[in-house]
C-alpha cells in the first residue's frame, strides 16, 4: 500500500531526447563547442582548415591511445602501460627498419601483433588469477618503459624510404582537405571502434561487465573472454599509437611519451566515461581528445600564457565533468 | 575526564591462511640482502668519515627515504579504501615552492613573501602548500565523494602545471647550507633524510596505533557504513588521512629538492606515487582497504630500494631495474592471489599423486 503510494506521489520524470547517461557526453560536446568558437573569437586564423586537420594530426597517437584505453575503463578496469607502449612501440619500430633493415610493412606489422600479444598476456593475467588491473599494469608501465631504454636511449632518425613516404601521405576527404594519415588513422579507428561498442555482442559484453561483473557472469556471459580481449584491444592500440607516433616525430625516442597514460585517462574522463564502468561512449573519448587539442591550440595562440595552463585547465575540466557526473549519478561510486 | 588504556591491541594484517603477511616481504628482503653479501663485494661495509657512516646499505636507506616517507601516507590512504595518485605532482609543488622562497626570482609570484633569513618559515610555507594540496584531495574524496583514483587524477594532472608557478616555469638551482642540510646533511652519523623518516614514522606510529586513530582509519576502509553507525565521522578520517599524505609527499619534495639543490617541476617525483603505491602493495596491504600496517610500508619502500641498489651493482644497464621491477610487481601480485595459490596447490598435489 504505502509502496504504492510512493510510487504515485513521485515526480514523472520528464521525457528527453536523449537518457541521463548521455548528459555528459552532451556536455563534452557543448563544452568542445564552445572552447572552439571562442578561440575562433579570440585568435585571427583559428577558423582555418589547417588548424582543425591539426587538431586531429597533433593529437593522433593520444587519441589512439585513449579509444584503445575506452574499452578498458568501459569494462571497469584500467590500463597504466599505455604511454611505455607506445615508447616502446616506437623504438622497436625505429630499431627494426633503421638497425635490422626490416622492410617497413613488416615492421609495423611485428610491432602491432606484439602490443596485442602483450595486452593479451596482460588480461589473461588479470582474468585468470584475479589480480587488481591498476597494479598489474603498472607492472607493465615499468616493464615496458625499462625494455624500450634497454633497446635504445639515443634517438634514432628514421631514414627508411616507406616510413618517410608515409610521414608525408595524406588522405583527400575533400574540400580540399588533405588529412595525414595519422589523423586518418584516427578517425578510422574512431569509427571502427563506436560500430564495435555499439552493434556487437563483444560491445555489448564489455558493458555488461563493466556495469556489474557479478550478473554478467550469472546471465553467462563469455566474462573471461571480454576481458583479456578488452586488454587485447588496449595493447594492439597503444601500439598503433606508437605507430603513428613514429610517423608523427619521424624518429624513435625510448623517452617518448612519459605520463601520457595520465592523459590517455583524463581524455577518456572528460568524453564522460566513467572510470568505475559500464557507462560512457567511445566517440566521447574522441571529443575529449579534441577538447584537449583545442586547448592545447589556443595556448599555443595565445603565446605569452604559461605552459602550465594547459595542465591546469585539463585538471580544471576533469574535476567539472567529474562534479557533473556525480550529479547526473549520484549513486554510482568504487573503490579505487 | 580519564581515558581506560587500550586493552585491544588490532591484530597485524594476515592471510586468510593465518600467516602474517610481513613474513613475505622480510623473507624477499632477507634473501636479497643475503644474494648480496655473496655476490656483492663490500655490500654490508660499513665506512666512518668525519663522523658520518658510509656504505651500501646507508645509501639505500638514503635514496628510499623520500618513497618511504611517500608510502607513510600511502598506506593510511589505502587503508580508508582510497589511493592518491597526486603525491608525485604535490612533491613537485612543494619543491618548487621552497626553491622560489630561498631564490626569489623576480618574477616569481611568491617574490612578495621575504623569508630568505628563515630556513624554518621556508619549509613551513612549503609544508603548508603540500598539506593544502592534502586538504583538496580530501575535500573531493570525501565531501563530494568523488572516486579517490579520479580525485587525486586531478591534482595529478593540474600540479605540474602549477608547480611551474613558483619559479615562473623555469628550473631554478640554488644554494642554501641550512635547507640543503635536509638532503645531504647528517645526524648522529645517519643521513639527515634518514632521521626524518625515522621521526615522522614514529610519529606516524603512536598516533595511529597508540591511539584509537588506527582503528578508525582501518574502519572507515573494511566498512563505511558500519564505521559511520559506530560514531565514526568517516568523511573527517578520510580527509585527516589525505591531509597527512600530502604532509609527507611535501617533506619527502623538500629531501628530495634539498638533494639535488634545484627545482625540477617536471621530474621531481616522477613516477614516485607508483613507487610508493607499490611499496604499500609490497608491505603486504591490500589495495582494497581496511588495514595497514606501518612498518610493512617502511619495509615495502626499502626492499625497492634494494632491489634497484642490487641490480646496480651488478653493473647491468639501468633500464634493466625497470624491467625487473615491472616484474616483480606481477610475481607478488601473483602471489597474494588466492586464485594463484590454490591454483599452484593443486597442480602439486596432483604432481605428488
Amino acid at each position: 500500500m504505502s509502496e504504492t503510494l510512493v510510487y504515485a506521489q513521485s515526480p514523472v520524470p520528464r521525457r528527453l531526447p536523449f537518457s541521463r547517461q548521455q548528459m555528459p557526453l552532451l556536455a563534452t560536446i557543448l563544452v568542445c563547442t564552445a572552447l572552439y568558437i571562442g578561440a575562433c573569437v579570440t585568435f585571427r586564423g583559428f577558423f582555418s582548415k589547417d588548424v582543425a586537420v591539426a587538431f586531429f594530426g597533433d593529437n593522433a597517437f593520444l587519441g589512439i591511445a585513449a579509444l584503445g584505453l575506452t574499452p578498458v575503463i568501459l569494462s571497469g578496469g584500467i590500463d597504466l602501460s599505455v604511454g611505455s607502449m607506445v615508447a616502446c612501440a616506437n623504438i622497436v619500430l625505429a630499431t627494426l627498419v633503421e638497425n635490422h633493415h626490416v622492410s617497413a610493412s613488416v615492421a609495423i606489422l611485428l610491432v602491432l601483433a606484439g602490443g596485442a600479444l602483450f595486452g593479451c598476456g596482460t588480461g589473461m593475467l588479470i582474468h585468470f588469477f584475479d589480480l587488481t588491473p591498476f597494479l598489474i599494469t603498472l607492472g607493465g608501465l615499468f616493464a615496458l618503459r625499462g625494455g624500450a631504454l634497454l633497446i635504445s636511449t639515443d634517438q634514432i632518425a628514421i631514414t627508411n624510404d616507406t616510413i618517410v613516404k608515409l610521414t608525408t601521405a595524406t588522405v583527400p576527404i575533400g574540400f580540399g582537405v588533405q588529412l595525414p594519415i595519422t589523423a586518418a588513422t584516427f578517425i578510422a579507428l574512431a569509427i571502427v571502434l563506436i560500430f564495435v561498442s555499439l552493434y556487437t555482442s563483444f560491445g555489448r559484453n564489455v558493458y555488461a561487465v563493466g556495469g556489474n561483473e557479478a550478473s554478467a557472469v550469472l546471465m553467462g556471459l563469455p566474462v573471461g573472454r571480454t576481458k583479456v580481449l578488452v586488454y587485447t584491444l588496449s595493447g594492439f592500440c597503444s601500439a598503433l599509437a606508437g605507430v603513428v607516433y613514429t610517423l608523427y616525430t619521424s624518429s624513435g625516442d625510448a623517452t617518448a611519451a612519459k605520463g601520457m597514460e595520465l592523459d590517455a585517462i583524463a581524455a577518456v574522463v572528460v568524453g564522460g566515461t566513467l572510470l568505475s564502468g559500464g557507462v560512457g561512449q567511445v566517440i566521447g573519448t574522441c571529443v575529449g581528445v579534441l577538447v584537449f587539442g583545442i586547448i592545447a591550440s589556443a595556448i599555443n595562440f595565445q603565446g605569452t600564457l604559461d605552459p602550465g595552463w594547459n595542465r591546469i585547465v585539463i585538471g580544471g575540466l576533469l574535476l567539472a565533468f567529474i562534479i557533473l557526473q556525480k550529479i547526473i549519478q549520484p549513486g554510482k561510486t568504487g573503490h579505487a | 575526564m580519564t581515558t581506560a588504556p587500550l586493552d585491544y591491541a588490532p591484530p597485524p594484517p594476515r592471510s586468510p591462511r593465518g600467516i602474517p603477511l610481513l613474513v613475505w616481504p622480510i623473507l624477499v628482503l632477507a634473501l636479497l640482502l643475503i644474494f648480496n653479501f655473496f655476490f656483492t663485494p663490500g655490500f654490508f661495509h660499513l665506512t666512518v668519515r668525519d663522523g658520518r657512516v658510509y656504505g651500501s646499505l646507508i645509501d639505500i636507506l638514503r635514496r628510499g627515504a623520500p618513497v618511504m616517507l611517500l608510502s607513510l601516507g600511502m598506506a593510511l590512504v589505502i587503508a580508508t579504501g582510497g589511493i592518491d595518485l597526486s603525491v608525485g605532482a604535490v612533491m613537485a609543488i612543494t619543491g618548487t615552492i621552497a626553491a622560489a622562497l630561498i631564490v626569489r626570482p623576480d618574477d616569481s609570484p611568491l617574490a612578495f613573501i621575504n623569508v630568505t633569513h628563515s630556513l624554518t618559515l621556508i619549509i613551513l610555507l612549503s609544508l603548508a602548500a603540500a598539506a593544502i594540496a592534502g586538504l583538496w584531495n580530501g575535500l573531493l574524496v570525501a565531501l563530494l565523494d568523488i572516486q579517490p583514483i579520479v580525485a587525486t587524477l586531478i591534482l595529478m594532472v593540474a600540479g605540474r602545471g602549477i608547480a611551474r608557478f613558483p619559479t615562473s616555469g623555469q628550473i631554478v638551482t640554488f644554494e642554501h647550507p641550512g635547507f640543503e642540510f635536509l638532503g645531504t646533511g647528517g645526524f648522529l652519523g645517519l643521513p639527515f633524510p634518514v632521521t626524518i623518516v625515522v621521526v615522522v614514522a614514529i610519529l606516524t606510529g603512536l598516533l595511529t596505533r597508540g591511539t584509537a586513530l588506527g582503528l578508525f582509519v582501518e574502519s572507515v576502509g573494511n566498512n563505511p557504513k558500519a564505521a559511520r553507525l559506530a560514531g565514526v565521522s568517516s568523511s573527517r578520517v578520510k580527509i585527516l588521512v589525505y591531509v597527512f599524505c600530502g604532509f609527507c609527499a611535501g617533506v619527502a619534495g623538500l629531501i628530495s629538492t634539498a638533494d639535488i639543490k634545484a627545482a625540477d617541476f617536471n621530474n621531481l617525483g616522477l613516477y614516485l606515487e607508483l613507487d610508493a603505491i607499490l611499496a604499500v602493495s609490497l608491505g603486504g596491504t591490500s589495495l582494497s582497504g581496511g588495514r595497514f600496517s606501518i612498518v610493512g610500508a617502511l619495509i615495502g619502500a626499502v626492499l625497492i630500494q634494494t632491489l634497484t641498489t642490487t641490480i646496480l651493482a651488478r653493473g647491468v644497464p639501468e633500464p634493466l631495474t625497470l624491467v625487473i621491477k615491472g616484474m616483480v610487481v606481477v610475481l607478488v601480485c601473483l602471489l597474494q592471489s588466492e586464485k594463484f595459490r590454490s591454483r599452484c596447490k593443486r597442480l602439486f598435489k596432483r604432481g605428488n599423486s
